[in-house]
């Protein structure tokens, strides 16, 4: 099967989640020894391109259009119809872009678009798919028997593979499209911060912090992880403590890092279904009884205002040694 | 202004979840249904843009049974002016769903036609973007935060490590996310109007699904681990574990 992985750049970089698509990407073509395809869209080069065959790409084909510094829905979803057939599946990453672009290239196509998916297999030319479904409380299978298969995989769920690819880059010609929609800019905030869905280590606080100020001792300690974001209960994003983009949970993200650490997290079901495949759970919580330590691998009983600075103390030297 | 909502009947995401004999689907017995949490903010959004206008005509649509009619009502009890169903059992596959919802949204003259995000039972976050393309319009997905100015969106959406401001004109498709509004509470003079409100039922025969589900099955659950001890004092027997054990340090 021939494989298309979409990848995605933002300020003329690679964003890590690209290499993850093409790893699922593989995963689909390997079996029948298929080729795959990376594209890259972008106004101009984009770093890392070059190197995307020593993580699977067989070729990259290089949209390039002014259009393209920012996401182009329409530019973007013209360009992968207009050679889209060619594929036996197409491969987005699940998020803000490709759960927007992945839709559209499928409704472009005719087809079905399987999104948020964490298990990918083929039989024959079906593709054959897990998805997380109702917040993660059930998992669905199933399978994609139109002529192209168009997923999304969830972040942090497909490992980046090595291969040793030369990954030749080719220019890919942009055809003609209708701008219904433009991307006016992105606004960051002050500084960087990594998103919960993609991070290795998400620190998440709950109404433990007892106020919106404290949620500093969580800011400590991601940042003496290094690659640790900050999450949030439901509870602590309606109070209006933290944004919603930050929330864990039903109505809020579903995330799967290595480590996962609740601070002052009871635990509602709600909650629970958004980091319950997370590899490694830690919580901390002054209830020996609250719910969240039915499903944490490691827990401490204790005051969190007590346990948080000693904690961020000693991972701190960890990483400085 | 003519609004349209497209509205999906969801079970509550408190619902005790059970999978049903044929392990395709859930065992819906016993189970509280309501509007998916993310069309409220669709719904709201509607009612409130209709209110600013002091004018103008709001619709609430869904694909589905008889048993969506409910739904439907809770909608216009909120205060949406109208409401169609359009009855079929629904599909697993979000483009049959869709292209059910443009046939229906196309010659409605609306300017704009919002949906929820995604739906929280089958996650499938697309049906909204689709009808979008299927009928050549622009889509803003996962708005947050949206202004209308002379015929014009802006909606801002939550990316990674950052917000995205899109723009488009109308007529246009905007899917919602939670932080966009507060849905109101039905009032009691708003559920008794409801029941005089028009609600159309229209059969429709949905396209051949080019997605189907297999099996449903419980995702196996966690094991408790331990309790590693009380107070900071734990902390370097956590770091421990977490270095040489669970090895994601």
């Amino acid at each position: 099967m021939k494989v298309l992985a979409v990848t995605e750049q933002r300020d003329g970089a690679l964003r890590k989640v690209s290499h993850e698509v093409l790893a699922a990407a593989r995963a689909l073509a390997d079996p029948s020894g298929g080729a795959v395809d990376a594209i890259v869209f972008a106004a101009g080069p984009v770093s890392g391109m070059d190197q995307l065959g020593g993580f699977g790409a067989d070729r990259v084909l290089h949209a390039a259009h002014a259009d393209f510094a920012l996401y182009s829905p329409d530019g973007a979803s013209a360009t992968i119809a207009s050679i889209g057939a060619e594929y036996g599946a197409i491969v987005f990453a699940a998020t803000a872009m490709g759960r927007d672009l992945g839709p559209r290239v499928a409704a472009r196509l005719g087809v079905a678009c399987a999104t948020d998916v964490t298990a990918l297999g083929v039989e024959g030319s079906v593709v054959t798919v897990t998805r997380p479904i109702c917040a993660g409380r059930v998992l669905q299978h199933g399978k994609l028997t139109g002529k192209t298969a168009v997923v999304s995989v969830r972040p942090n769920t497909f490992h980046p593979v090595a291969s040793g690819k030369a990954g030749s880059v080719a220019a890919l010609t942009v055809p003609a499209f209708a701008v219904r929609v433009a991307s006016k800019g992105i606004r960051k905030p002050d500084a960087a911060v990594l998103d919960v869905t993609e991070a290795s280590i998400v620190v998440s606080g709950g109404r433990g912090l007892r106020e919106p100020a404290n949620f500093k001792l969580l800011e400590d300690l991601a940042a003496a992880f290094g690659n640790a974001a900050v999450g949030a209960s439901r509870a602590v994003v309606d109070a209006g403590w933290r944004d919603h983009g930050e929330q864990v949970g039903q109505t809020g993200k579903t995330v799967s890092p290595q480590l996962y650490i609740a601070v002052g997290i009871s635990g509602a079901i709600q909650h629970l279904a958004g980091m319950r495949t997370a590899r490694t759970i830690v919580a901390i919580n002054r209830d020996k009884d609250a719910p969240i330590f039915k499903v944490a691998d490691y827990g401490i009983v204790g005051d969190l205002f007590e346990v948080l600075p000693r904690l961020t103390e000693e991972v701190r030297k960890i990483r400085s040694s | 202004m003519k609004i349209a909502v497209c509205l999906k009947r969801v079970p509550d995401t408190t619902a005790k979840i059970v999978i049903g004999a044929s392990r395709t689907a859930l065992d819906e017995t016993g189970v509280k249904f309501v509007p998916n949490p993310y069309d409220e903010f669709a719904l709201e959004a509607a009612i409130a843009l209709k209110e600013q206008a002091g004018a103008g005509e709001t619709t609430v649509i869904t694909v589905g049974t008889d048993a969506c009619q409910e739904t439907l009502r809770a909608a216009l009890a909120m205060g949406i002016d109208r409401a169609v169903l359009l009855q079929s059992p629904g599909s697993a596959d979000g483009l049959p769903v869709a292209r059910a919802l443009a046939d229906e949204l196309k010659s409605g003259g609306y300017d704009l036609i919002l949906f929820g995000k995604l739906a929280v039972d089958d996650c499938n976050h697309q049906v909204g973007v689709m009808v979008a393309e299927l009928l050549a319009l622009p889509c803003i997905t996962a708005a947050a935060k949206m202004t209308m100015s002379g015929g014009a969106v802006e909606a801002e959406r939550e990316i990674e490590g950052g917000v995205e401001v899109m723009g488009c004109s109308l007529p246009a498709v905007v899917t919602c996310d939670k932080g966009l509004n507060n849905p109101r509470l039905p009032s009691l003079k708003g559920i008794m109007a409801a029941k005089k409100k028009p609600l159309d039922t229209k059969p429709v025969t949905l396209e051949a699904a080019s997605f189907e589900i297999t099996s449903l099955e419980l995702p196996a659950e966690r094991q408790a681990g331990r309790i590693v001890g009380e107070g900071a004092e734990a902390v370097p027997a956590l770091l421990a574990l977490l270095r040489n054990e669970a090895k994601v340090l």
